[in-house]
């Protein structure tokens, strides 16, 4: 993908409603748990938004409607204009994702699997782009290395290598820094923060760092028991809640303590 | 938007081929099993041909003995040719890479297309060396059967992917709970496949069963070829009806359980 169609496609998305990502009403139940209730927000193009929530708040529910691999119950949910659960073919070459809960193919090379995800995501000069993507997350070292075979820092580099391997226009992203040590940590936020600033990309993310969201993100969502409880930038949530961090705002709304 | 991208196809078998390159004992592997297997009853065939004729049994016997190799080669194709899809697909829950490559722009019949080709490369790799050990050892020569030859892998492979269509849902919407569905269900459609014995073998309650498995039409033609040196055209048009049939309602079946995963909310935590 080159960069003027990358362009072209955040042009497009400005021009309609400024949302790259539109949830109404999104409802999920397993069985007779309810996972996710009346669910609704727009994150604009461009923004970095988390969602945030304690251990079974939703989050991970809502990340999978967003790319489609659940289907809610009921509801809706668009990303650059695709309906998610109906025709999101039409925009996954657009998007991309990273967790920590997902691997590539262990015995194949860094750059082997790069090849495949380049060719997967129509990537216009796949050996151009696993260079340049090389020098910046710094993987030239480990490029012939099997994935099987790195470290959890350097697996993290590889996996956001894949994440950014089309320049997507969207990029979801469940736990970025999860088990990684601070130093790697804060080289992977610079490295997403950098993205961002280059390419004027919509960044999703669920964090438990709120350290993390604090230093990324334009806005918080915030999810408890399947429901958004709250929502707004950072600093006007602290305000709001009259503590020195997000954290403690986390723990007042985790713990029931919240107005 | 619609059309299926050879590029996506492509990019799929080169990440399989990059897998069975890094490995030699998977390549060995491949060739191992059919070998052995092979070799069992290639002696069993010749020992059956040796008590036939000491016991002054000639002709028609000693022949029919010679189906069991060519039988067993056939199965062989047929079980790796299943193997060589569903074990793929199983590469992507072991590796936990079934989410990124839902994630992508790769689509379900391009993802199945490149699982097929898979099928096909694995069972070249494991059974075209095996057919040459098998005229070099007991001087049966599988290719010597011409284009019934082309009838019969056409059959069985189609029959390989309804199955390994199938078998991928189920794992999809199961989780690795059904992974040994992969391993054992040709095992129980072959005593009713009539691998070794004609269909008349069977109880006449039972011969409905077998003419239902689009297998026996291919077991059932090599015997005719062998035997009677006749080529039954009938049975392998009927047995490819079937086939196309087994495959519409596989490719269904897939897609229908990816669908009922995506309800499931089962798809982001696939893996071991």
């Amino acid at each position: 993908m080159n960069e003027s169609r990358s362009a072209t496609g955040l042009k497009r998305v400005a021009a309609s409603s400024g949302a790259a990502i539109s949830a109404r009403n999104l409802r999920k139940t397993f069985k007779n748990v309810v996972a996710v209730d009346s669910v609704s927000f727009d994150i604009a193009a461009g923004s970095t938004t988390a969602l945030l929530g304690g251990n079974g708040a939703g989050k991970t529910t809502t990340i999978g409607m967003i790319m489609g691999l659940i289907l809610p119950t009921s509801g809706r949910v668009s990303v650059l204009g695709a309906d998610m659960a109906r025709e999101r073919h039409r925009v996954l070459a657009r998007m991309n994702f990273e967790s920590p809960y997902v691997d590539m193919p262990h015995r194949l090379t860094v750059r082997q699997n790069l090849y495949v995800f380049a060719g997967l995501y129509g990537v216009a000069d796949p050996a151009k782009r696993i260079a340049e993507l090389a020098e910046s997350l710094a993987l030239t070292e480990f490029l012939d290395r099997q994935a099987g075979k790195l470290s959890a820092g350097q697996k993290t580099r590889v996996a956001l290598a894949k994440a950014l391997i089309n320049e997507p226009e969207v990029l979801l992203l469940d736990e970025p820094t999860a088990s990684l040590d601070p130093d790697t940590a804060d080289w992977v936020r610079s490295r997403l923060e950098d993205y961002r600033r280059k390419r004027g990309a919509t960044i999703l993310l669920a964090s438990h760092n709120m350290a993390e969201v604090e230093r990324l993100c334009d806005r918080v969502v915030m999810l408890k028991a399947g429901r958004v409880v709250d929502d707004g930038a950072p600093a006007a949530l602290i305000a709001k809640y009259g503590r020195d961090s997000l954290e403690e705002v986390f723990l007042d709304i985790a713990r029931g303590r919240a107005s | 938007m619609n059309r299926l991208s050879l590029r996506r196809i492509g990019a799929m078998i080169a990440r399989y081929l990059y897998l069975l390159r890094s490995s030699w004992p998977r390549i060995a592997e491949l060739i191992y099993w059919p070998a052995i297997q092979m070799f069992t009853w290639g002696f069993l065939q010749t020992y059956i041909n040796g008590q036939a004729s000491a016991a002054g049994v000639t002709g028609r016997f000693a022949v029919a003995a010679g189906t069991l190799i060519g039988a067993l080669l056939l199965w062989d194709s047929l079980f790796r040719a299943q193997l060589g899809f569903s074990l793929s697909f199983l590469e992507e829950m072991w590796s936990r890479n079934m989410a990124n490559l839902l994630m992508s722009p790769l689509r379900p019949l391009e993802f199945v297309a490149a699982l097929m080709a898979m099928s096909l490369i694995r069972l070249a790799i494991g059974i075209l060396p095996v057919t040459g050990l098998a005229f070099l050892f007991f001087g049966f020569n599988l290719w010597a059967l011409g284009l019934a030859v082309a009838a019969f892998f056409v059959n069985l492979v189609l029959t390989s992917w309804s199955i390994g269509l199938f078998v991928s849902g189920l794992v999809l919407r199961n989780g690795m709970g059904a992974e040994a569905i992969a391993w054992s269900i040709l095992f129980f459609v072959m005593p009713f496949a009539c691998v070794y014995y004609p269909v008349a073998t069977l109880p006449s309650w039972l011969q409905w069963v077998a003419w239902s498995l689009p297998p026996t039409y291919v077991f059932e033609g090599l015997r005719a070829l062998l035997v009677a040196h006749v080529f039954r055209l009938d049975l392998m048009v009927e047995g490819f009806a079937i086939n196309i049939s087994l495959l519409a309602a596989g490719t269904l079946a897939f897609l229908v359980l990816l669908d009922s995963a995506r309800r499931a909310g089962s798809l982001l935590q696939m893996g071991e």
